[in-house]
C-alpha cells in the first residue's frame, strides 16, 4: 500500500488527476474495500486486478459517484470531492461504463446513446444531428451499426460496443471501464484498444478492470492489484509480468489446501451422455453440445470455463431447472431426465445455484427457515410439520456448514455474503444428496469463508459425496479437484488431473491466448 | 393461537437494538393500536358504540370482508392480487340462489331442490373452480396475476348477471315440504350469542393460521412469495402453490357469498361490487408486503376490522357516506406508508 504514495510522490503531483485515499465501503458485515489508495494519471491507462469479490467493482462504482464511501477521500485535481450520485461525477468528467450493461433494450441505439442528455434545438430534440453523431462514433469504433436499429436486436458484443461509445460521447476526461471485453471479440478487442490510445493520446485518462490477464497488459501504464478489499501491490508497466500480478492477486501465503486424499473413489454416482441444451434465450445455437461426463462418489470434479462457456446451463439443466434438448443422465443406474426439480433433490441430486440473491435465499425468511426449505418433508409428520424436528435439523445444519449467525431466527440479510452462501450449500447438503452441483459458490466471498466452503466439500467427498463445482478461478480448480473438466462453447475442451499447471488451464479455456 | 411464534419469524426480523424497541413495537403493531384508537374515538363519541350488541352486528359485517381478506392474503402472500374475489362472491351468491330456488331440468320434467349442505358444497365448488381458471391462467400460461383477475371478474359478474337476468333472487328461506330451509341461518342465528357468520371467519381463520405456520404448504407458499426463483430450485411445486392459493381464495369468496346472501335472505348479482378492494386494504392495513412473502393471518383479521368498525363507526355517528370514503382511504395509504417505513427501516438496518 506504501507503494502507492511513494510512486505518487516521486511523479510531478499535476500527474494525477483522481485520487482515492483510504476509501472504506461496508455493506452490513460484509467490508468490500477497506482502505484502498489509488490514483489515476493523466492521459494513461491504469488497470485494476483482482479476483472475483476483491472490490474491485465496488470502487469503481465509488470513484464515479454510484454508490458513496463509508470512509475515505476522492481528490479530484488535488482538492476533495463528495459525488451524491453519478451525475454529479459525470458533470465533473468521470464516466463509467458498467459491467452490467444499462441500455434501455426497446429503444434504439441513437436514443440510446443520447438518452437523458438529448440534443435540443428550437425547442424539440435533434434527431438529425444526433443521428449524424452516432454515425461519427459508430465509424471510430468501425462497427457498422445503424443508429436507429433497436438495441435488442443487436447481440452483446455489439451492445456494448453502444455502452463503450455512449462514454466516450460524453468527453469525459476519466473513463473507467469495468470489464468493457468480456463480449467482445477479437477483433473488436483490437479496435477498441486502438479507441483507446486514441483517447489517451488526446488526454483522457482510462481506468481499466479486466479478467483477461494478458489482455490487459497490452494496454495499461499502470497496475493496481486488488485482494479482499484491499491493495496489495502497485507497479507500472515496466515493472511488471503475469506471474507478478497472478502472485499478487491470488496471494502467495494463503493457501486453500489441496484436493483430499487417502481414499477411494465409489462406483459411477453421476453419468451424463451427449448433452445437448438449445439457447434458453431461443437464439439458433446450443449452449451445451453433446457434453459427456462421469463423476465417481467422493471425487471432486472443477468445471472451469469462461462466462457463456456454457457451465450455468449444464448446471441448471442437470439440476432439472432447463431441458435438455437430448441426452442422457443417469443417477446411479436411475434415468432422471425426465424428473422436476422435487424430484431430483428426492433421489439425491442438489444444485448450489450461481446467483444466492436470485436464486439461492429467499430474503423475506430467517437464516433457520432458508436451512430448512428443501426438506421440508424431513420434518413434516402426517399434514403438519414438527416444530422440534425442524429446529433440530436448522442446529445440525447450522453447524455443519459453520454459519455465523445470532440465532436461527435472525434475517438472512443480516449475515455476511459468504455465511449466506454457508446457508444455501446448507440447505442443499440438508437433503442428504448423493450428488452435489455448485455453480461459482465461491463468487463474491472472502477467502477465509472460501476456505471453510473447500474443507466442508472435501469432507463431504470422503464420505461418498459427489461433487461438480463449477468456477472461473483456475486457482480454485488446482486447490479442490481431483479432476478438472475445461468447458468452451459449450463443449469440454480439456480435462487435467490436479497436477496439471494454471497456464495450461488457461489456454483450453480459449482464455489467456495473446493477440 | 400456537401458530403465532412461527408467523412472526416470517414477518419480522429478532429484536435488535434496545433504543427501538418502542417505536418498533408501535410500528410493527400499527393495525392492532389503529383499532384501540378507533374503538376509544367512537366510543367516547357515541353510547351506542362500545356495547356488546354492536360489536357482535360489526363483526358480522367484519366476516363477510375478512373471508375475502383471509383468502386475498393468500394470493398475496404467493406474490399475486386476486381482483375477482368481489364478483366470484356475486356469482357465488346468485348461484345458491339459483339451486335453492329450484333447478328446473325440462328434460326429465322435474324441478330439482338440492338439500341445503349440497347447495352450499356446489357454491364453494363454483367458487373454487373460479380460483382455478385464474390460477391456471397464472400459473401456467404466465398471464400477470392483476390482467388475469382483471378478465375473470368481468366474465364472473356477467354470468352473475345472465343468470338472473339481472334481477336478485328474493325469499331464499326455502319450503319445509322441499326440506331446504334454514339457509339464514348462516346470516342471522347466533350460537352462545356469537353470530354464525364470526363463527366461520374464526374457523376459517384458524385453519388459514395453522396452514400457514404448521404445514409444508404454508412454508412453500411464504417461500415462493418472497423467492419463486429459489423455491423452485430447492424443490417446491410452485406451480401447484400458486394453483391452489388462488382455488382458496375463490373458496373464501363463495363463503362469504353464502354469508352475504344469507344475511339480505337473498342474492343479488351486482353484490359484493368493490369488495376485492376491500379485501386488498385489509390485508395490506394488516402489514402484508404487496410484494409478497411477508403477513399474517392476525394482521389481516386485525385490518378487516379496523375497516369494519371505522366504516360503521362513521355510521353510527352519522358521518356522511362521502366523508366515509375520504377517511377509509386515508387510512389505507396511512398503512401502505407504514408499510414501507417497516420493510425498508429493516433493509437499511443490515
Amino acid at each position: 500500500m506504501s507503494l502507492a504514495f511513494n510512486h505518487s510522490s516521486d511523479e510531478p503531483k499535476s500527474d494525477v488527476v483522481l485520487a482515492a485515499r483510504n476509501i472504506a465501503k461496508s455493506f452490513g458485515n460484509t467490508h468490500a474495500l477497506k482502505s484502498v489508495n489509488f490514483d489515476v494519471y493523466h492521459g494513461q491507462v491504469t488497470t485494476l486486478f483482482g479476483e472475483n469479490g476483491a472490490g474491485k467493482s465496488t470502487l469503481m462504482k465509488v470513484l464515479s459517484g454510484v454508490i458513496a464511501p463509508t470512509s475515505g477521500d476522492i481528490i479530484l485535481d488535488g482538492s476533495p470531492v463528495l459525488f451524491n450520485n453519478a451525475n454529479e461525477a459525470r458533470a465533473n468528467g468521470i464516466s463509467i461504463i458498467h459491467q452490467e450493461l444499462s441500455l434501455a433494450p426497446n429503444m434504439n441505439v441513437r436514443d440510446n446513446i443520447f438518452m437523458g442528455r438529448e440534443i435540443i434545438s428550437n425547442g424539440s430534440v435533434d434527431f438529425a444531428e444526433e443521428e449524424r453523431q452516432t454515425r461519427e462514433l459508430m465509424a471510430g469504433l468501425e462497427e457498422d451499426i445503424d443508429p436507429l436499429t433497436m438495441v435488442e436486436e443487436l447481440r452483446l458484443g455489439q451492445q456494448q460496443i453502444i455502452e463503450i461509445a455512449r462514454a466516450i460521447s460524453q468527453k469525459s476526461r476519466i473513463l473507467i471501464m469495468d470489464e468493457p471485453t468480456s463480449a467482445l471479440s477479437a477483433t473488436e478487442v483490437e479496435v477498441l484498444f486502438k479507441v483507446i490510445h486514441d483517447l489517451t493520446s488526446k488526454g483522457v485518462s482510462i481506468v481499466y478492470i479486466s479478467h483477461h490477464l494478458e489482455e490487459a497488459l497490452l494496454i495499461t501504464d499502470h497496475a493496481v492489484v486488488l485482494r479482499d478489499g484491499t491493495m496489495t501491490a502497485y507497479a507500472p508497466r515496466k515493472d511488471i509480468d503475469l506471474e507478478w500480478i497472478v502472485r499478487n492477486m491470488v496471494g502467495e501465503n494463503f493457501d486453500l489446501g489441496s484436493p483430499p486424499e487417502g481414499y477411494q473413489f465409489g462406483d459411477v454416482a453421476l453419468k451424463i451422455d451427449d448433452l445437448v441444451i438449445s439457447d434458453p434465450n431461443g437464439a439458433d445455437f446450443n449452449v451445451v453440445d453433446k457434453l459427456s461426463l462421469e463423476v465417481k462418489a467422493g471425487e471432486i470434479v472443477c468445471v472451469y470455463g469462461l462466462m457463456g462457456a456454457g457451465r450455468s446451463e449444464f448446471m441448471e439443466c442437470v439440476a432439472g431447472r432447463l431441458n435438455a434438448q437430448s441426452g442422457t443422465i443417469l443417477l446411479g443406474n436411475e434415468d432422471i431426465s425426465k424428473l422436476t426439480i422435487a424430484e431430483r433433490i428426492n433421489v439425491g441430486l442438489a444444485l448450489v445455484p450461481e446467483d444466492r440473491q436470485k436464486d439461492g435465499l429467499v430474503q423475506t425468511m430467517s437464516v433457520g427457515q432458508n436451512l430448512s426449505l428443501a426438506s421440508i418433508s424431513d420434518f413434516t409428520k402426517k399434514l403438519f410439520t414438527s416444530i422440534n424436528s425442524e429446529n433440530s435439523l436448522v442446529r445440525q445444519s447450522i453447524k455443519a456448514v459453520t454459519v455465523k449467525t445470532s440465532s436461527a431466527d435472525a434475517a438472512i440479510g443480516s449475515l455476511s455474503g459468504g455465511n449466506q452462501q454457508k446457508v444455501v450449500i446448507g440447505k442443499m447438503l440438508a437433503t442428504n444428496p448423493r450428488v452435489l452441483l455448485l455453480d461459482e459458490p465461491s463468487r463474491g466471498i472472502d477467502i477465509g469463508a472460501k476456505a471453510e466452503v473447500f474443507k466442508l466439500l472435501s469432507e463431504r467427498a470422503k464420505d461418498g459425496l459427489a461433487v461438480i463445482y463449477s468456477t472461473s478461478e483456475v486457482a480454485e480448480c488446482l486447490s479442490i479437484a481431483h479432476r478438472i473438466i475445461v468447458m468452451h462453447k459449450g463443449q469440454i475442451s480439456a480435462e487435467f488431473d490436479s497436477t496439471v499447471s494454471k497456464e495450461k488451464i488457461m489456454a483450453a479455456s480459449g482464455e489467456s491466448v495473446a493477440h | 393461537m400456537s401458530t403465532t411464534a412461527q408467523n412472526k419469524s416470517a414477518d419480522n426480523s429478532p429484536a435488535k437494538p434496545k433504543k427501538l424497541d418502542i417505536g418498533r413495537l408501535l410500528l410493527e403493531g400499527r393495525a392492532f393500536f389503529a383499532l384501540i384508537a378507533i374503538i376509544i374515538f367512537f366510543s367516547v363519541m357515541s353510547p351506542y358504540y362500545f356495547t356488546v350488541n354492536n360489536f357482535l352486528i360489526m363483526s358480522s359485517h367484519v366476516a363477510i370482508f375478512g373471508l375475502l381478506a383471509l383468502g386475498m392474503l393468500l394470493v398475496i402472500l404467493n406474490g399475486g392480487i386476486d381482483l375477482s374475489v368481489g364478483s366470484t362472491l356475486g356469482l357465488c351468491g346468485v348461484f345458491a340462489g339459483f339451486l335453492i330456488q329450484g333447478v328446473n331440468i325440462e328434460l326429465l320434467g322435474i324441478t330439482f331442490y338440492p338439500s341445503l349442505w349440497v347447495v352450499v358444497v356446489l357454491t364453494c365448488a363454483l367458487g373454487a373452480a373460479v380460483g382455478c381458471v385464474n390460477g391456471i391462467l397464472i400459473a401456467h400460461f404466465k398471464v400477470p396475476a392483476f390482467v388475469a383477475t382483471l378478465g375473470t371478474m368481468y366474465v364472473a359478474r356477467g354470468i352473475a348477471l345472465l343468470i338472473t337476468n339481472g334481477l336478485t333472487y328474493n325469499k331464499l328461506d326455502g319450503k319445509p315440504e322441499l326440506g331446504n330451509t334454514g339457509f339464514e341461518w348462516l346470516g342471522f342465528n347466533r350460537l352462545a350469542g356469537i353470530p354464525i357468520s364470526v363463527i366461520v371467519l374464526i374457523i376459517v381463520a384458524l385453519i388459514c393460521g395453522l396452514v400457514l405456520s404448521r404445514t409444508a404448504f404454508g412454508r412453500w407458499l411464504y417461500a415462493s412469495g418472497g423467492n419463486e426463483s429459489a423455491a423452485n430450485l430447492s424443490g417446491v411445486p410452485v406451480i401447484r402453490v400458486k394453483v391452489v392459493v388462488y382455488m382458496i381464495s375463490g373458496i373464501c369468496a363463495a363463503l362469504a357469498g353464502l354469508v352475504l346472501a344469507s344475511q339480505l335472505t337473498s342474492a343479488g348479482p351486482t353484490a359484493g361490487t368493490t369488495y376485492e378492494l376491500t379485501a386488498i386494504a385489509a390485508v395490506v392495513i394488516g402489514g402484508a408486503a404487496l410484494t409478497g412473502g411477508r403477513g399474517t393471518v392476525r394482521g389481516t383479521i386485525l385490518g378487516a376490522l379496523v375497516i369494519g368498525y371505522l366504516s360503521d363507526g362513521l355510521v353510527i355517528i352519522g358521518v356522511s357516506a362521502y366523508w366515509q370514503t375520504v377517511f377509509t382511504g386515508t387510512v389505507i395509504v396511512l398503512a401502505v406508508l407504514l408499510n414501507s417505513l417497516q420493510y425498508s427501516s429493516k433493509r437499511n438496518g443490515r
